[in-house]
């Protein structure tokens, strides 16, 4: 095992249960990296339901892997029982933005200090291949088998407009690029969210991809990417990056009395 | 010795004041009637202690919050009604199964749905015995004043930490909205987690029957590297969903220590059931009725006996047999169709009847004196 393995995973928890080519392992090392550089000891996870909730379940800390949806309010205890821990949630697209969708705006608008970690593949892919709020229009899936008749979020868009001081979006086609996004948003103060969008051949790349290829879905990924802001995206490309930074929100604390 | 403080405050305001005597520093919760004032009273006083008071988004929200706050190592607790405590109970299954000590109050009004939002009901009995998925043993109390919400709140959270996992208080709109007289103690008994022993491998899931079937407790942030997982799971919380045996053995160990424990929770109150023939048993509000009409049947020289039940669940069964030896009918009024009753009938085995009431008013001491009269 790799140095940093031996030392920061779980071992009585592996082998993951990540599919061959998922992007979830590369999500795990980022996080590893970055805790070892940060010091493991100052970290606490949250999680919720979904393939890619497991990420922190393989990193020996003290992690709490939650209900479907609740990994932002469990969080939101978590951080007022131990203010001096860096609260990390890790998420899937389904998770966070259906059925913790409303968890994760009042966060956002609260502006407490954690970093949730979105990983979004378009799909619902623990339970098959159904269709998520961030899968695209008109696209197969398990229950769109006509086509997707809705739209997706722009989860990114959501996070700013609800009151996040921290937005990025990332994407696992670029790791060293996410390694250091992760901790730029666990450094920061206030409610930091990161979007990282992953190949998932067994769901997404089979439904909505055309192909369960990882190098090819992992190509798609950073053919889609865009690094310069101001170059316009077209078709299925999206931006990667920081896309906002904001330092003039209050970060939440709870109200106290008498002396500080 | 410092003596007692005296108020004149309703059930809600109790509940607060016993919460934060027992050490609670978290609440979070969501307004909903008639529970409200228990987020108003406690965003006022928790800051006086230094405590932690969260308005959340939901339900939902709320008893999650809880649990975080617990594992971080504070003693938590929420206030909701019918519809909230129907959200919370994914929260209190995940509760139950991850070991989280935290306290849920409900102040129980008329449904079903939004039903009847400003009237007492007892129709959550079994909601909150039953009310999440899956096999697993409640601990649920049920205060009949105010002076008992205090009391009761404090035992909630002893017996929440005791055991590590959610106790429910299971108050009604009208013990929490009655003013009267509640000594607020200076000093309680408190009980906290037991922390994991030094020089002894810590596995944070597992105890066997020499230690009750209880866990020792390490917080996060304790270095244990803890992983908590709703996922039926082994000693050290890694999955184990896939392996039968290892799944039974954590869902029997949750209900054994409920169970095998029970001598350690039950609470009842019997008065005049020696030499009863007939007995009212009554839990909440309806047992001040109940006690009335006892009392009344007693001046008219009827054998009546009265059981006031302060835990509802685990069920009080021994006690309840105990009395079947004697008493030949048991008569059970509640504010809802008759769900008690059942329990009654199945443990004493004996004429038991209903004496039901819906549509927010509570039995008077003469309903429940007419039907001792019929089966005397």
């Amino acid at each position: 095992m790799n140095s940093l393995g031996e030392k920061y995973l779980r071992k009585s928890s592996l082998p993951t249960l990540f599919c061959p080519g998922c992007g979830n392992g590369t999500i795990l090392n980022a996080m590893v990296r970055v805790a070892d550089k940060m010091g493991l000891e100052n970290f606490s996870f949250v999680s919720g339901i979904g393939c890619s909730s497991w990420i922190p379940v393989f990193i020996n800390s003290d992690v709490l892997h939650t209900l479907h949806g609740r990994a932002i309010p469990v969080a939101t205890g978590l951080k007022m029982a131990q203010p001096n821990k860096h609260v990390v949630v890790f998420s899937g697209d389904g998770d966070c933005l259906g059925i913790g969708g409303n968890h994760f705006i009042h966060a956002a608008r609260r502006n407490i200090d954690i970093t949730v970690v979105m990983i979004n593949n378009y799909i619902y892919g623990m339970t098959g291949g159904q269709v998520a709020p961030t899968t695209p229009h008109h696209v197969t899936t398990k229950t769109t088998p006509y086509g997707n008749p809705e739209s997706p979020f722009d989860a990114c868009v959501l996070a700013s407009a609800a009151g996040a001081t921290f937005v990025a979006r990332q994407t696992t086609a670029y790791p060293a690029q996410l390694q250091k996004c992760i901790e730029q948003a666990i450094q920061h103060k206030g409610f930091s969210y990161i979007e990282v969008i992953t190949q998932c051949p067994t769901q997404a790349g089979r439904n909505i991809f055309g192909s369960g290829d990882p190098t090819f879905l992992y190509n798609e990924l950073k053919r889609r990417a865009v690094i310069n802001p101001n170059q316009p995206i077209q078709g299925n490309e999206f931006h990667i990056g920081i896309i906002l930074e904001r330092d003039d929100k209050e970060v939440f604390k709870p109200m106290t009395v008498g002396e500080e | 010795m410092d003596s007692n403080n005296v108020r004149i405050i309703h059930g809600n305001e109790a509940c607060v004041e016993g919460a934060i005597l027992a050490g609670c520093r978290l609440f979070a919760g969501y307004p909903i009637t008639p529970a409200s004032e228990v987020a108003e009273i406690m965003a006022n006083r928790l800051p006086q202690e230094k405590g932690t008071f969260l308005q959340m988004e939901d339900e939902l929200a709320s008893i999650n919050a809880l649990i975080g706050a617990s594992w971080g190592g504070l003693k938590a607790m929420t206030a909701t009604s019918g519809p909230g405590f129907s959200l919370m109970q994914e929260g209190i299954g995940y509760a139950v199964v991850s070991e989280t000590p935290c306290v849920i109050l409900d102040v129980m009004r008329g449904g079903p749905s939004t039903g009847q939002p400003t009237s007492s009901a007892q129709q959550d009995v079994y909601q909150a015995r039953y009310g999440t998925h899956g096999d697993y043993e409640a601990i649920v109390l049920t205060p009949s004043s105010a002076q008992e919400a205090l009391d009761l709140t404090i035992r909630a959270f002893n017996l929440s930490e005791l055991f590590l996992t959610p106790v429910i208080v299971l108050s009604d709109a009208i013990i929490g909205h009655t003013r009267e007289r509640v000594e607020i103690p200076v000093k309680v008994d408190i009980v906290n987690r037991q922390l994991p022993l030094d020089g002894v491998e810590y596995v944070p899931f597992d105890a066997d029957k020499t230690k009750r079937w209880i866990p020792y407790r390490a917080n996060f942030g304790m270095g244990h590297h803890i992983v908590v997982d709703g996922q039926l799971h082994d000693g050290y919380g890694n999955r184990v969903g896939h392996i039968p045996g290892k799944s039974a053995a954590l869902v029997q160990r949750l209900c054994a220590k409920i169970k095998d424990n029970i001598d350690l929770i039950t609470d009842i109150e019997l008065r005049e059931t020696e030499d009863a023939e007939v007995v009212l048993v009554s839990y909440g509000s309806t047992s001040r009725p109940a006690l009335r009409a006892m009392k009344e049947a007693r001046k008219l020289g009827q054998k009546v006996g009265w059981v006031k039940m302060k835990t509802l669940f685990p069920f009080p069964e021994k006690e309840l047999a105990a009395l079947s030896q004697h008493v030949r009918t048991f008569i059970v009024p509640e504010m809802n169709m008759g769900k008690i009753v059942n329990e009654v009938a199945r443990v004493t085995k004996k004429q038991t009847i209903s004496v039901p009431k819906i549509g927010g008013e509570l039995h008077s001491p003469d309903e429940i004196l007419k039907v001792i009269q019929e089966v005397l």
